[in-house]
């Protein structure tokens, strides 16, 4: 499956979990919010990715299709 | 028979201890504190893991003082509180904190379905399952004042005390600016016009 | 003149708007501000039918194409083709769409809306109508700006002359004051909740948006010229236009000028022949702002020819936006004049997405602290890297604007952003004796 990581950017509030569980794809900004690597996630860290989803605490992570429509980072 | 009172009441104590633990790191979670050794998704899943734990144990103490004969304890007796003929009060106070710790834990395991606000509302109801089953211990345990189980629950007490002392000194960790200071600000710029 | 605030006196608004004003080249270029002058106030419903005729009867099937050939460019600052936007909605429409009427211009240098809804609001109505007819919908709202007091009582007044008539009822809501009150996502979320901040897109409003139907948002000034082509037809609309983008377009003129205020042009004018028409000079500008907060600066060498246009704006990476043209004096620093704007996007902020949030108020500081002098070491190489990483990681193109208005502050005053990091003084308060 070619699968992207979306964040939910109203409902993040900075926790840097996802960024701490997949740092390949996932940097943190200056304040602590996550800047993603654009592009599909490699099939290696898709079980990782799978993690970050989950760990949110405010479920602001999805994976989704890669390419799908109304794509910002 | 004595086997299921010991029983009943370590995995009582057990469970008192665990609860506090998670209680504690909910609230470092909360306040985004990380260091090298414990970065934040191992508080997170901590908090989550140390949690289904204690309602293991949980069940337990619940079981084994219900199939005790010396109790006579129905089973609706868990869940609705203050319906017993045995220790009318403080096994109320221990069923009220039952009853909340299972609302929370179905929402958790449910979140995806309930969805953020709901689960978030309901997770706060934590803060109230904790004090109750402090006083059900110190009310309903038979050893609530032996030297050892009052160090324990002094410990409990303590770290869940400093815990929330920190997050309220700290301030909500959350980053939202409310809407209507940003946009009252905003009168200054615009024509009256 | 400073540029956060243009403060006309009421009585220049008048002359200001430039209805009386038939001294352009050709008629072409007066359409929408065609009509009586603005001293005359809001046009009533039976002179605006008595100039303009009544609107066209059963040519709701018919305009979407005609507006798709008429090459009609939305207005509100996106530039997204009206015909397109009109035919997505209909098509989701099946008779139960809305019409959200956009007169929020939150944009502070803008003033075309709310002159346009003050004094011809029956023209925006006939849009409004139009719309709802073609696309299907079965409810009008106007979201008109809650500081704009003579549009909304001149739209207010406007409907009450055609409730008899209307097939579609309208309602008039107010919209909270504010830059972000105006973004689509945010109006349809206040007529939705009573929250006028931008939620997550998608599902855009032309697929869901108020009550969870289809919903057309469009920008006052589109509404109005799509009810003039209703009228006169897609090559009549074609004849304006000195360049590949037909039509005419309302400007906000502001800033150094010593005529400021809304202007109608045949789309493709040269700035410089704005600049003559407000009393504006080459030796007295050192900077020109196009396409509102939203938009950027421009040097005057490349813009002072520059065609106002679109299609030959975007591809030099200045924008048309909502038609603000704004001067700067020599006597002004381009840094504070930056930081000033800055610091308005960063309190402008919905405080849903911590990249705006955060982001904005940093670079609005930095900025800040550069134009006054007291930068920090590193605070030029931030403003380059923030400029990098901000973008694109917000729920709505805020971010994105203050973004793209601080790289084209950095490049047009680039010069004065280094004099300014390395503490050497600024050459505008040079200019003009103080410092």
């Amino acid at each position: 499956m070619e699968a992207e990581l979306v964040i939910d950017r109203i409902a993040c509030d900075g926790y840097g979990m996802c960024a701490e569980l997949l740092p390949e794809i996932v940097g943190l900004d200056d304040w602590g919010y996550p800047i993603v690597r654009p592009g599909p996630i490699p099939d290696s860290l898709l079980g990782h990715a799978r993690s970050a989803v989950e760990v949110c605490p405010v479920l602001a992570v999805r994976l989704r299709q890669a390419g799908a429509a109304g794509t910002r980072r | 028979m004595n086997f299921l009172w010991y029983a009943a009441r370590g995995a009582g104590v057990v469970s008192l201890i665990l609860l506090s633990a998670v209680l504690v790191l909910g609230i470092v979670t909360s306040v985004r504190w990380s260091s090298a050794a414990l970065p934040r998704f191992v508080t997170a899943q901590l908090h989550r893991n140390l949690a289904l734990l204690s309602l293991a144990f949980l069940g337990i103490h619940i079981v084994t003082a219900v199939v005790d004969p010396y109790t006579s304890l129905g089973w609706l007796t868990v869940v609705i509180p203050f319906s017993s003929d045995y220790r009318q009060l403080w096994l109320g106070l221990g069923v009220v904190s039952v009853d909340l710790a299972l609302a929370v834990v179905v929402t958790s395991l449910l979140r995806d379905r309930v969805g953020y606000r709901v689960w978030r509302t309901v997770h706060w109801l934590a803060y109230g399952a904790w004090p109750f089953a402090v006083l059900h211990g110190l009310g309903t345990g038979t050893d609530a004042f032996a030297p050892w189980m009052l160090v324990i629950q002094g410990l409990c007490v303590a770290a869940v005390v400093a815990a929330v002392w920190w997050r309220m000194s700290v301030g909500h960790a959350g980053q939202q600016v409310s809407a209507s200071s940003t946009l009252a600000a905003q009168q200054l710029d615009t024509d009256a016009r | 003149m400073t540029l956060t605030s243009t403060r006309p006196d009421p009585s220049a608004t008048h002359t200001g708007t430039a209805f009386a004003r038939r001294a352009s080249a050709s008629q072409t270029s007066t359409r929408l501000l065609a009509g009586p002058p603005a001293v005359a106030g809001a046009e009533s419903l039976f002179d605006h039918r008595a100039r303009l005729g009544p609107l066209p009867g059963r040519v709701a099937t018919q305009l979407i194409p005609v507006l798709e050939r008429s090459g009609l460019l939305g207005r509100g600052g996106a530039g997204f083709p009206v015909g397109r936007k009109w035919r997505s909605v209909a098509e989701r429409s099946e008779g139960r769409a809305v019409v959200l009427v956009n007169g929020a211009e939150g944009e502070p240098l803008s003033r075309k809306d709310r002159n346009l809804m003050a004094f011809r609001p029956h023209l925006v109505i006939d849009g409004a109508v139009l719309a709802a007819a073609a696309v299907g919908a079965d409810a009008i709202v106007l979201y008109v700006g809650a500081e704009h007091a003579s549009a909304r009582a001149a739209l207010t007044r406007a409907v009450a002359e055609r409730t008899r008539e209307l097939a579609v009822p309208i309602q008039l809501v107010a919209a909270p004051v504010g830059y972000v009150s105006g973004e689509e996502s945010a109006a349809v979320h206040f007529v939705n909740a009573g929250d006028p901040r931008p939620t997550n897109v998608p599902p855009r409003p032309h697929e869901r948006g108020v009550h969870g139907r289809p919903t057309l948002v469009q920008n006052v000034e589109s509404l109005a010229h799509a009810a003039l082509i209703a009228r006169h037809g897609d090559a009549w609309y074609r004849q304006a236009g000195l360049g590949d983008t037909p039509g005419t377009a309302l400007l906000t003129v502001a800033g150094a000028v010593t005529q400021p205020g809304v202007r109608e042009i045949q789309i493709g004018t040269p700035l410089g022949e704005v600049a003559a028409g407000a009393g504006a000079t080459r030796e007295g500008t050192r900077g020109i702002l196009l396409g509102g907060y939203f938009g950027g600066w421009a040097g005057v060498d490349e813009a002072w020819n520059l065609p106002l246009d679109p299609a030959v704006m975007r591809p030099r990476g200045f924008a048309f936006g909502c038609g603000v043209v704004s001067f700067l004096s020599p006597a002004e620093c381009g840094v504070m004049a930056t930081g000033r704007i800055l610091d308005f996007m960063a309190r402008s902020s919905a405080g849903q997405c911590g990249p705006c949030v955060f982001g904005l108020r940093a670079i609005a500081d930095a900025t800040h602290r550069l134009a006054t002098g007291t930068p920090d070491p590193d605070d030029l190489a931030r403003l380059e890297r923030w400029s990098g990483e901000i973008a694109e990681r917000g729920a709505c193109r805020h971010p994105d604007g203050a973004v793209g208005f601080l790289r084209s502050g950095l490049r047009v005053f680039g010069d004065d952003f280094v004099r300014h990091q390395a503490r050497r003084g600024c050459e505008a308060r040079a200019r003009t004796g103080t410092n």
